[in-house]
């Protein structure tokens, strides 16, 4: 990949979905690009101590206040007069439809020019697997040993109420397809809100060499959708002809199986 | 050079100033009793008077994180308010400070729940006390004008990069009309400078990456450069304040004395309660009464050294804390004072009043003078305004 701006060795996990989603990121949108990262497994790429993995500028803000801090950047940029700079949040589900939700609503709101990806990665994965709000149902994570008895918040459709000029929802294992989307969302005059499922070995129970099979099958078994609404208008990216039965997704994965 | 005399009440001072500091970004969300101040600034950068941006955030969390934003990016950004607003931006306040952000913000004092109270006390203000921000308590309308000019200065002094609270109370400041002189733009401009950003500057021409994870390390270092920076700022608060003074005839100091020269009981105080204060001193002086009053202008960085040489020879000291200090020995205020004199030989009481917006009057402070006079040495707070059935109100019989 050229134009790469994340160092080579980055300590997350053999088979990181994310990993891909903010290297791809970053190469699309190029050196001009502040970043703001809450803390999470993104925030592996903020670094530590005096050493950073990103050579862009960027900001580790709070858990909850992604979405402020990034519309505050390009209020900032705006007022210098500097237009040519992608401010970008990113984000896990958790920062994004529970703690986050609140900021990320304002800035969709106000439709500040801020571009948001949310790498939905199912759970709270950098503290240890813990549920979130966009954790499936029946899924097991630490705190929902028997399984999650609530479905999934379905962020894009409150995302959507919000009348914002562009949303997508993408997938790691529809690389093409995603930078597609990166690429349109840098010609957005507003907010552009990309929502990336991202599976992750650690927290789900599958090979670190599935993690794009896992995303396939999601898209393959119809339970993540590849759509965007631009202006208003959803566009299906990827049509499934011959729907898999869901077992074919869920049984790769061991966090929906209990043991007996 | 004096200025023109302008009638602003506490909010509107506010507002004034961070339009003549050229204030690029205001995000704010309404609360009582600081609404009035983001009105009025919505009402300038509508007009064209002001050239920023005003957002009506979602929440004070949300106002305090877009102006750090903001001001990262290498502008002056601002924000206000009180009580719960405050206590919501508490996560993000030391992130503003820990990035050595000159933002300066302007806090209309207001008790916290519970139970809920609209009016003045300083709780909201003093549970941010070790959040590493600077915090100026002005007494008056005009304190409000010449304390935040000078916030500006002294928190974007390269040796101090601190943010600024400057407090003021609810409602006996913020609504309460005044005559004030107010320095013209063109003064303010030969007073500061325009903002660059000294420090953390989000800019692609030189990339940094910003508060990241930081080890055990570093960060005590880190913390340690704080330190420094709050004892920088006790010697370049009045320096700033001596340029002021030398611009604009008014004087100021990390604290102000009244009629401490042969002074023998003293009472020491913050806020607007330091105008009746000095009232009643005026008072007792007639009667024949050596009594005087010190009023804390800067409560961070707080004063230590200057006030234990003018508390030495003082033989009976009383502290008025206006947040009730739950659980501990002493209010806020108190704490700190008790620890700069010999107790000993020292005569030391502190009184907790004015809760909730309970009137400090003339009379409370007549009664706290002649409880000096007479009363001894008490180890813990006096409740000098409550009322003696306190216990029995609200009382809620449960059956047993």
């Amino acid at each position: 990949m050229n134009n790469n701006l994340i160092s080579k060795s980055v300590n997350t996990c053999a088979g990181c979905g994310l990993e891909i989603v903010i290297r791809l990121a970053l190469n699309i949108l190029g050196e001009k690009t502040i970043i703001v990262i809450p803390p999470g497994c993104a925030a592996l790429f903020s670094g530590y101590s005096n050493e950073t993995t990103i050579s862009v500028p960027g900001f580790q803000c709070n858990l909850g206040n992604t979405a402020a801090v990034a519309g505050g950047i390009r209020a900032g940029l705006d007022m210098q007069g500097i237009e040519d700079v992608y401010v970008l949040g990113f984000a896990g589900d958790g920062a994004t439809v529970d703690i986050g939700l609140q900021s990320l609503s304002g800035m969709l709101e106000r439709n500040d020019k801020v571009i948001y990806i949310c790498y939905d990665n199912e759970a709270y994965m950098n503290t240890g697997i813990q549920d979130s709000g966009s954790t499936p149902g029946n899924a097991i994570t630490r705190t929902t040993p028997g399984g999650k008895l609530i479905a999934k918040k379905d962020i894009l459709r409150i995302v959507e109420s919000h009348n914002i000029p562009y949303i997508a929802s993408a997938s790691v294992a529809y690389i093409k397809d995603l930078r597609n989307k990166i690429e349109r969302a840098k010609t957005v005059q507003g907010t552009s809100y990309i929502h990336v499922h991202t599976p992750c070995p650690t927290g789900w129970g599958f090979q670190p060499s599935q993690t794009i099979e896992v995303a396939k099958k999601a898209v393959q078994t119809a339970i993540f959708e590849l759509y965007e609404i631009i202006d208003g208008e959803k566009k299906t990216n990827k049509t499934i002809n011959n729907i898999l039965p869901e077992k074919e997704y869920l049984e790769i994965q061991k966090r929906f199986k209990r043991e007996e | 050079m004096k200025n023109k005399i302008h009638v602003l009440d506490g909010n509107s001072a506010a507002a004034e100033v961070i339009k003549l500091a050229r204030v690029k970004v205001i995000a704010a969300y309404p609360i009582t009793p600081i609404s009035p101040t983001i009105e009025i600034l919505s009402e300038m950068v509508d007009s064209g008077a002001m050239n920023a941006r005003f957002i009506r955030v979602e929440s004070e969390h949300t106002a305090i994180s877009y102006i750090i934003g903001a001001q990262l990016t290498g502008v002056r950004a601002t924000t206000a308010t009180s009580s719960v607003g405050l206590a919501l931006m508490h996560e993000v306040i030391g992130v503003a400070s820990g990035c050595r952000l000159p933002i300066v913000m302007p806090i209309a004092n207001r008790a916290l729940v519970s139970p809920w109270s609209l009016w003045c006390d300083h709780q909201d203000s003093m549970a941010e006390r070790d959040s590493g921000w600077i915090q100026f308590y002005a007494e008056n309308v005009q304190e409000v004008v010449d304390l935040m000019i000078m916030a500006y200065n002294i928190a974007e002094n390269s040796s101090v990069l601190l943010p600024v609270m400057v407090c003021f109370d609810g409602f006996l400041v913020s609504h309460s009309k005044q005559l004030v002189f107010l320095p013209e733009q063109k003064e303010v401009d030969a007073f500061l400078q325009e903002y660059k950003p000294k420090n953390l500057h989000l800019n692609t021409e030189k990339p940094l990456f910003i508060n990241n994870l930081t080890s055990p390390e570093d960060f005590s270092e880190m913390r340690y450069q704080q330190e420094i920076a709050f004892e920088n700022a006790l010697r370049i608060i009045p320096q700033v304040q001596k340029k002021y003074f030398d611009q604009f005839e008014r004087k100021y100091g990390l604290f102000e004395e009244y009629r401490t020269e042969d002074a023998k009981i003293i009472i020491i105080c913050l806020g607007s309660m330091a105008g009746t204060v000095k009232y009643v001193v005026d008072k007792k002086r007639k009667e024949g009464l050596k009594v005087a009053c010190i009023k804390i202008t800067s409560f961070r960085p707080f004063p230590y050294l200057e006030l234990t040489e003018k508390l030495n020879n003082i033989q009976t000291i009383g502290v008025i804390d206006r947040s009730a200090g739950l659980g501990a020995q002493l209010g806020s205020l108190a704490l700190e004072i008790k620890s700069l004199i010999n107790i000993n030989n020292q005569k030391f009481v502190n009184y907790i009043a004015g809760l909730g917006g309970r009137d400090i009057t003339e009379n409370t402070i007549e009664n706290i003078f002649n409880d000096l006079k007479t009363s001894n040495i008490e180890p813990s707070k006096k409740w000098i305004d409550t009322s003696p059935n306190a216990c029995k109100i609200r009382r809620i019989e449960v059956e047993k």
